[in-house]
């Protein structure tokens, strides 16, 4: 249980998706305009990081370690991810429309975002078993969520502010992302 | 629409740089970049990757079907990735372990995947395959840029491996290295300083060509305060220097006839004299 545990302090915390480990940036400066755009892509990775740890876990232990694979494991797990996007995409349209439509256009762009297979590829390393996989995929993807909130809380305010015209858009993004990174850094001293 | 090679390399170096200008690939950037050995292994696998991928992609292009290419270029990118997983593993271990997961993470970069759906989908085998290898190279300056800077004033060295040994010390003994540029939080730092310097550039060359383009409308238009349009020549001069065409004429005739006035008038002051 105190295992769990730390696993999901460690992924949502001390080593923040974003903020420590660099996964997952593109769609956390794309996307982090509004705090409503950011919680439903927040939502939509957490949904499907979730699952994909799950998947990609009994595929590489039930499929690739048997045959002797695993060296195929980014190809597989890459596939296995945008297999399981478009499938769940599907699934949402048809049952779930409420949800689809809070998640919808943020699927597709999930299975290009390197959080989620980096997640799956953190769980191959790290040895977890299945449930530690699942709370780490979940956890890690709860860390990816605040973190993105958060910004774009931050990012709201920016549209306010007057940087010089050359820090205009992105660079000023980058610097607050830092300072924001300072903070998630304080974490670090808490490490078991 | 075809383009030379150097203007290829042109593109994907400068005017287009992946990471500079089209803000792309921001995971690897923002986590390779700890030393400049880290950056150049990166950029390395980045460039082999994304030259044959381009290259495959551009081959099959005819033979995949639209509704799925996306999906068959990340088959056909996954797998050089985990060929070059495979050599970095064998023959350089130590980049291996100080990349750790971002070799296999070049699947998803959205640089390779961008070059295949914008360029090697349209383009032939070859120059599908130069430019893989001038955005690739234009991705990995943008790492040494950002490497020797965090670098440099995290440690106060340049090339040291993983370790830490065998760095060339740039600084003497009276630096105090940064430590903050090895955090996370110095890498989103340092590329947005980077990244607002080439804005600067940027905005100072588009200013440039907006004054001049400005003021040759007005050039053309006659109402300059300074410069103006030379009607014989067509070009540009100042306001100061231009003569009416048809006095110029007069006056260059004067001139011809000038030096003889002197001369005539020191012959009559001569016989005056006498």
């Amino acid at each position: 249980m105190s295992s769990i545990f730390m696993i999901m302090f460690t992924a949502i915390l001390t080593e923040n998706f974003i903020f420590s480990r660099f996964y997952g940036c593109c769609p956390f400066l794309g996307v982090s305009d509004k705090p409503s755009t950011a919680l439903g892509m927040g939502m939509a990775v957490t949904f499907v990081m979730t699952l994909a740890s799950a998947a990609t876990w009994a595929v590489y232990n039930f499929l690739l370690v048997p045959f002797g694979l695993e060296y195929l494991k980014t190809i597989a797990f890459i596939l296995l991810i945008a297999t399981l996007v478009q499938f769940i995409e599907m699934f949402l349209r048809k049952f779930i429309p409420a949800l689809y439509g809070a998640l919808g256009i943020y699927l597709p762009l999930i299975t290009t975002n390197c959080a989620v297979l980096g997640a799956a590829l953190v769980n191959i390393e790290e040895g977890y078993s299945f449930v530690e996989s699942v709370v780490f995929g979940f956890s890690a993807a709860l860390g990816f969520t605040l973190a993105i909130v958060i910004f774009a809380g931050v990012r709201e305010r920016l549209n306010f502010a007057n940087p010089p015209k050359a820090f205009r858009g992105f660079p000023i993004l980058l610097i607050s992302a830092s300072l924001a990174a300072m903070a998630f850094s304080g974490f670090s001293g808490m490490k078991f | 629409m075809k383009k030379s090679i150097p203007m290829l390399f042109k593109e994907g170096i400068l005017t287009n740089n992946p990471v500079f200008v089209q803000l792309l690939g921001m995971c690897p950037t923002l986590a390779t970049t700890t030393s400049v050995k880290n950056a150049i292994g990166m950029g390395a696998a980045v460039i082999v990757v994304l030259a044959f991928s381009n290259l495959f992609i551009s081959l099959l292009r005819k033979l995949i079907p639209g509704e799925v290419r996306i999906a068959s270029y990340i088959v056909i990118i996954s797998g050089f990735v985990t060929a070059v997983e495979l050599i970095i593993k064998a023959y350089f271990p130590e980049i291996d372990a100080a990349l750790g997961l971002f070799i296999p993470l070049i699947v998803v970069n959205c640089i390779i995947l961008a070059r295949a759906e914008a360029f090697a989908s349209k383009n032939g085998p070859l120059p599908s395959f130069i430019d893989g290898i001038a955005t690739g190279i234009g991705f990995t300056l943008a790492l040494v840029c950002i490497a020797a800077v965090r670098e440099l004033l995290g440690t106060g060295m340049l090339f040291a491996a993983a370790d830490g040994s065998g760095g060339i010390p740039i600084f003497g003994d009276w630096f105090n290295p940064a430590t903050i540029f090895l955090l996370p939080s110095g890498a989103f730092l340092t590329l947005g300083f980077l990244i607002a310097c080439v804005q600067k550039i940027r905005n100072t060359a588009e200013e440039r060509a907006l004054t001049k383009a400005i003021e040759m409308d007005a050039i053309e238009g006659g109402y300059h305060a300074t410069l103006m349009k030379d009607p014989v020549s067509g070009k540009v001069i100042r306001r100061s220097s231009y003569r009416e065409p048809a006095p110029a004429e007069d006056t260059a005739e004067e001139i011809l006839e000038d030096p003889e006035l002197p001369a005539e008038k020191a012959e009559n002051d001569e016989k005056g004299a006498e």
